[in-house]
């Protein structure tokens, strides 16, 4: 990773003053006289929470797990995060500041990750978290991030029905996902009727109760409701009741291994998504699940998401183009690495509009910010803590990319709390 | 539920449901058939089946990497080769494992339950310092995906055909193994009477490490099958070991015939409540009724009568 960042780490030092100067803050200030900074603003004026703050260097946290059975989808966020934060690095730091990161592993165990925080916040002082990726590590990172004031960047899409002081949402909640997708189906390839298939946990279980309600409005049918256990791997008597219920869509929430079995088996079951007879519509599936589960067996199936790689502009061609060069030619970006990606930008830009790294200056601020060089194109955040986002519907092909084929004309209103939908 | 379907389509659906229900059955003997030999014949409870199974599923990806690159005209039979590579390095993995770690732990089935535990720890987290934290995908050839067209309507999946032709053949390995080999003759000798076959010979503790490498063995090709219709991750295994569990005890614990049984009572119970009720429920029935059973039979259904 960047130069500047792992030396220094998790060396100890006084807040206020950094005197003791590492090989690594050293050849950051070389940087910093040399790319014609403005003038740095002193310490005791944009640090006055005591955070891990000094005259060049403001130190941050990374909060995944890297270990135990969700390494396999936050590795991608971690990776997302540390890019965005030697980019900014490169490009002079925040408020004249270069950033360090301290990374911590939440082991896949959700009382770690509470631990991990309470760490984070009361030993290391950092003045930003990026992590979680599981509703269940956010809901236990959360009291200690309202009790300590710390500030979460979250990257996951989510059930929504939440929103906190100390948290930034910066992936898309239930219904941004949901009912543009849906209305897709049904404006674009006259869907009438729906089976719903998931996960037994809370995110399949609110998503689909949207979507049953959005159904509902449209006045059409959900022909089959779901639920198998995490983990789940036989599901030929699902695709079996599937064929009976002949539905025009599936709108498919199931996750991890699950997700592996479900779609070899509808594949080896005869069926052909790219037939369309049904469509089956996804919202768990990214490009990291497709290289799991295989190209040929996802080939022709949809997917409602906010970022798809295969996205086409400027801002994705860079942002592809420097993960790879980072991370090696084989990697693939999810729609939540992307999420992830942001996060570091949309605290650099609330700490430089607030002039202060303290979290309630920034709190203050947040409503607003943009970030127009994002991946996904544009965001915004919105004063409930979300983004403002498109969303869009790709079509998976065998080479486990997304062909995007739909995206909304507008940015999406983040809407946690959706009227009528609970 | 059935109103506005005409009989032939019943009757393909129900067709179907009974191939479903009979594909899970020969999933369940290929994963329980490794872990109830080692636990039925020598107590020891391998909570590292799954990653056994898992091995045999990595083994399965290189083989499958490694004909696409050097030889792939011959790709389309790769996955017997895979099979076989997939028990042997089971098994060798297995025999380690009982020198270095079972052998130790015999008269404390306590401690092997930890112990077995901490390898499936240990073996989790190799597999994602080797392989990545990320599932791999594993190709397979052309002709064993899809469907077999009977009818119509009526669509067998090739892969569970297969899955099933591997279980019987299999079971029906182990049963010779078993019942008709002098080797089974010995490890049948040492499960009921351990200190008498000694007496008459039989190098009891060879007959233990050739058992717990034959269970791991059978694991590798459990898990090798498994690529056709699940995940290959580093905690895949998982996924798997409560129902292996389930069938195993359920069964009789020193029972093979007993845990055939008990895979077919329980398959066909879960798939065809999945059909009429919803997946997590069906699960929960079924669990009821296997606890219901047992607190009526703690032994098993087919526990085997032995003079202690």
């Amino acid at each position: 990773m960047g130069t500047t960042t792992t030396a220094a780490g998790r060396r100890p030092f006084g807040k206020g003053k950094g005197l003791r100067q590492s090989l690594a803050t050293l050849a950051a200030s070389v940087m910093l006289a040399t790319s014609a900074q403005a003038a740095v603003p002193p310490t005791e004026e944009v640090n006055t929470t005591g955070l891990a703050v000094t005259d060049d260097t403001v130190q941050v946290g990374i909060l995944h797990s890297i270990t135990g059975t969700m390494a396999i989808s936050e590795i991608g966020s971690v990776q997302a995060e540390k890019l965005a934060i030697k980019q900014i690095n490169e490009s002079g730091g925040v408020l004249g500041r270069q950033i360090e990161f301290i990374q911590e592993d939440g082991a896949s165990d959700w009382p770690t990750f509470a631990e991990k925080t309470r760490k984070l916040l009361r030993q290391d002082d950092v003045a930003a978290i990026f992590g979680c990726w599981t509703s269940a590590s956010r809901k236990a990172v959360l009291p200690v991030m309202e009790q300590y004031n710390g500030m979460l960047y979250y990257p996951t899409f989510y059930e929504g029905l939440e929103q906190s002081p100390n948290v930034i949402y910066t992936g898309q909640e239930a219904t941004q996902q949901i009912l543009a997708g849906i209305d897709w189906a049904v404006k674009e390839k006259g869907a009438k009727s729906f089976y719903l298939l998931g996960s037994d946990y809370i995110w399949p279980r609110t998503s689909n109760k949207i979507a049953r309600k959005h159904i509902d409005k449209l006045g059409l049918k959900v022909v089959g409701e779901e639920y198998y256990p995490l983990g789940h791997t036989q599901f030929n008597s699902v695709i079996n009741k599937i064929k009976l219920k002949k539905p025009d869509v599936i709108f498919a929430s199931v996750v991890g291994g699950s997700n592996v079995a479900f779609y070899k088996q509808m594949k080896a079951a005869g069926v052909d998504f790219t037939e369309e007879d049904p469509l089956l519509l996804t919202i768990s599936v990214t490009e990291d699940e497709i290289r799991g589960i295989g190209g040929e067996n996802v080939e022709g199936i949809y997917a409602s998401m906010k970022y798809f790689q295969s996205l086409d502009n400027p801002n994705n061609k860079d942002f592809v183009a420097a993960f790879k060069e980072a991370y090696g030619d084989d990697m693939v970006i999810g729609d939540v690495t992307q999420a992830a990606y942001l996060g570091p930008w949309l605290w650099k830009f609330a700490v430089e509009k607030a002039g202060s790294f303290d979290i309630d200056k920034i709190r203050e601020v947040f409503a607003g910010i943009e970030f127009d060089k994002a991946p996904e194109g544009y965001v915004r955040i919105h004063e409930n803590h979300h983004l403002w986002s498109k969303t869009r519907i790709g079509r998976a092909k065998t080479d486990g990319q997304y062909d995007v084929v739909y995206e909304t004309q507008e940015l999406m209103e983040p809407d946690p709390f959706p009227e009528g939908y609970q | 539920m059935f109103d506005g379907y005409t009989t032939s389509e019943l009757m393909s659906i129900f067709a179907m449901q009974g191939f479903a229900g009979l594909s899970l059955f020969s999933v369940f003997v290929l994963m329980a058939l490794g872990l109830a030999i080692i636990f039925g014949q020598m107590g020891v409870i391998n909570m590292a089946h799954g990653e056994f199974m898992i091995l045999g599923a990595y083994t399965t990806y290189l083989t499958s990497g490694f004909f696409q690159s050097y030889l792939p005209s011959l790709f389309g039979g790769y996955f017997f080769i895979a099979m076989i590579l997939a028990f042997l390095i089971c098994a060798a993995l297995g025999a380690l494992i009982e020198w270095l770690m079972i052998r130790h732990l015999y008269h404390r089935p306590l401690d092997t339950l930890l112990a077995t535990w901490g390898l499936s720890l240990i073996m989790q987290q190799a597999y994602r310092s080797i392989f990545g934290a990320r599932e791999v995908g594993v190709d397979l050839p052309d002709w064993m995906m899809g469907a077999f067209q009977v009818t119509d309507l009526v669509e067998l999946p090739i892969n569970g055909l297969f899955v099933m032709i591997i279980a019987l053949s299999i079971a029906l390995g182990v049963y010779l193994l078993m019942y008709r080999s002098t080797w089974g003759k010995k490890v049948r000798a040492v499960v009921q009477n351990r200190p008498m076959a000694e007496a008459v010979g039989i190098n009891s503790a060879g007959v233990d490490r050739m058992t717990f490498a034959l269970g791991c063995g059978i694991a590798g090709i459990a898990g090798a099958a498994f690529t056709m219709i699940g995940s290959t991750g580093p905690s895949s295994g998982q996924a798997y070991i409560v129902d292996t569990f389930l069938v195993v005890v359920f069964g009789g614990a020193q029972s093979l015939i007993g845990t055939i049984v008990s895979a077919f009572g329980i398959s066909q119970a879960q798939s065809t409540m999945e059909f009429f009720l919803s997946g997590s429920m069906a699960k929960v029935l079924t669990l009821l009724v296997v606890v219901g059973i047992l607190m009526l039979r703690p032994e098993g259904l087919m526990a085997l009568k032995v003079r202690r």
